[in-house]
């Protein structure tokens, strides 16, 4: 089957800034994925290349088989577009702005009253767009994005601003979309974002892409530690737990081990180790590295800096 | 092209008539100024000079028309940075929306705005003007708006490089009001210095004044096939430039 995606040697500058060096990558059909990195890594604008908003100096990009810059109203058609930051008229009512996107479309839109009551807007239908919450305004957004049933849709750092309850509100909504079997490209500084929500991501810094593959699979490549936690008043543990294949430490504060090593199996074995010996544990963690550690692995950075 | 337009065009006509300050700025202030010009002029009934009263005549009018013109042309120019610096016009620009289609509906909201506070005007200034019975009202009403569509090419030109929202509507006062000033209005053209006589060549103002002056006093079309011809070709030249130069983000 043929990529919804095809990105292939893309170079995008701004006079003497280079915002993407070379971006090469493909996006299968039905999957949520997801272009992550440090702000300024790139992203948006390797994005705005692929819905035809800015042709790349270099590089071809394909879309549903489609060349956006060239085909880019044709592309419209098809696809669905949430932007960073963006705003509408101030005073613009949310049916008002529904209406107007609906009727940009050759084909029909989809209902638009059952679109706001699935995006919790139905209230909201009278309300302008400048008395909305921020959470409520990329609602609306992604209401904007879907109203044509597009094929794909594009997120452009959705919950960036919003609170942890929005922000899991609009998680589920997301994944809603890729139910639908539409296909999904977002772009995210948030690792938790990328880690709850893609099936694929592609690490982007410095406006080359750095790493590529599922959040899964990149930890357990590129950080196979493990951190086991727990509080015991055995001391002999120590010496049961340094035994263990794979620990590389076990350091010990007060009734507190801390059990470092890599490997899958690690946490098992500990559980093992414990069983057998007889310890008697009061807590128990797991400390396990996730896409933050595997960017600060690969760049030597954190990636809040 | 026309997909979406009209939809468009009635939105943008909600949207600011929903602005309260924009409405009534840019209705409110040549509506006021014609007031206060007619209520000085009227109350010292007998006419000082008869240079004053020909600029009474049609002074007064067809200079409240061009601030008609102008605040429309100035909140065009706000409204259009406003949308660019919101990521508004980017926004837009992400549909099948023709970024044409866009900029069109925004010059007709101008020019119903226009039509609409001349309208405003002629209500106001009945008490003051016995219009109405030797005014073509209709060919000046037309004379304007073809006047204002040119003035607004003008208008994009200047949204083209105003830096920020902030700026836009004094760098468009700061352009345009000069352009009234030196339209021929108050001192005629023909006794301008060469170099400035030859600048307002350019500039829509001069025609639509005389544009304007000589509907409202009564000639007919055919005596400004000329100054329509050059509003126009400014308007294409000018419209030219800022496709140019115009910035949508």
């Amino acid at each position: 089957m043929r990529p919804v995606i095809e990105v292939s040697g893309v170079r995008k500058t701004y006079g003497a800034t280079v915002a993407v060096a070379e971006a090469s990558f493909e996006v299968r059909e039905g999957e949520i994925f997801g272009l992550i990195g440090p702000n300024g890594a790139g992203k948006t604008t390797t994005m705005e290349c692929i819905e035809g908003l800015r042709q790349p100096d270099r590089g071809t990009i394909a879309v549903l088989g489609l060349d956006p810059f060239r085909q880019v109203y044709k592309l419209q058609e098809r696809i669905g577009v949430q932007l960073q930051q963006a705003q509408l008229q101030k005073r613009i009512k949310v049916w008002e702005a529904v209406d107007l996107w609906a009727s940009l479309y050759r084909k029909p839109a989809i209902d638009a009253d059952k679109l706001l009551e699935q995006l919790g807007l139905s209230d909201k239908r009278r309300a302008w767009f400048m008395n909305l919450s921020g959470g409520q305004k990329q609602r609306l957004f992604i209401a904007l994005a879907l109203i044509n049933d597009p094929e794909v849709v594009f997120l452009d750092e959705l919950t960036t601003g919003l609170d942890p309850q929005s922000r899991r509100a609009i998680w589920d909504l997301v994944r809603g979309i890729r139910e639908r079997g539409k296909t999904v490209f977002l772009t995210t500084h948030l690792m938790e974002e990328a880690e709850r929500l893609c099936d694929r991501v592609v690490i982007m810094e410095h406006g080359r892409i750095i790493a590529m593959d599922t959040p899964e699979r990149l930890v357990a490549t590129h950080c196979p530690e493990r951190t086991v936690v727990l509080d015991t008043e055995d001391l002999t543990a120590a010496g049961s737990l340094r035994k263990i294949p794979g620990v590389e430490s076990v350091e010990c504060l007060g009734n507190r081990f801390t059990i470092c090593g890599r490997g899958e199996d690690l946490v098992t074995e500990v559980i093992h180790c414990l069983s057998e010996h007889r310890i008697r544990v009061t807590d128990f963690r797991t400390i396990l590295p996730n896409l933050e550690d595997v960017f600060l692995k690969l760049t030597g950075r954190s990636i809040r800096e | 092209m026309l997909r979406g337009l009209w939809k468009l065009t009635w939105i943008e006509v909600k949207v600011f008539m929903r602005e309260p300050l924009g409405a009534f700025g840019t209705i409110g202030f040549p509506v006021l100024v014609f007031i206060v010009l007619g209520r000085v002029v009227n109350f010292k009934a007998a006419p000082p000079s008869p240079a004053f009263s020909s600029f009474s005549r049609a002074g007064i009018p067809v200079f409240a028309s061009l601030l008609i013109a102008v605040s429309a042309v100035l909140s065009l120019i706000t409204i259009i940075s406003i949308y660019r610096e919101g990521g508004i016009l980017k926004r837009l620009r992400a549909t099948p929306l023709r970024p044409q289609t866009i900029l069109t509906a925004h010059v007709i909201v101008k020019l119903i705005l226009t039509a609409a506070t001349l309208a405003l005007m002629v209500l106001a200034g009945k008490r003051y003007y016995p219009v109405g019975a030797h005014v073509p009202l209709f060919s000046f009403a037309i004379a304007l708006i073809i006047s204002t569509w040119s003035i607004l090419s003008i208008g994009f030109l200047i949204a083209s490089i105003v830096p920020t929202a902030r700026f836009a509507q004094p760098i468009g006062a700061i352009i345009l009001y000069p352009m009234i000033g030196v339209s021929g209005l108050f001192v005629p053209v023909e006794s301008f210095p060469p170099v400035l006589h030859a600048a307002v060549r350019i500039l829509p103002p001069t025609y639509a004044v005389r544009l304007l002056q000589g509907i409202w006093n009564g000639d007919g079309w055919l005596a400004h096939v000329s100054d329509v011809a050059a509003l126009t070709v400014l308007f294409l030249l000018y419209t030219a430039l800022s496709a140019k130069v115009f910035r949508w983000e």
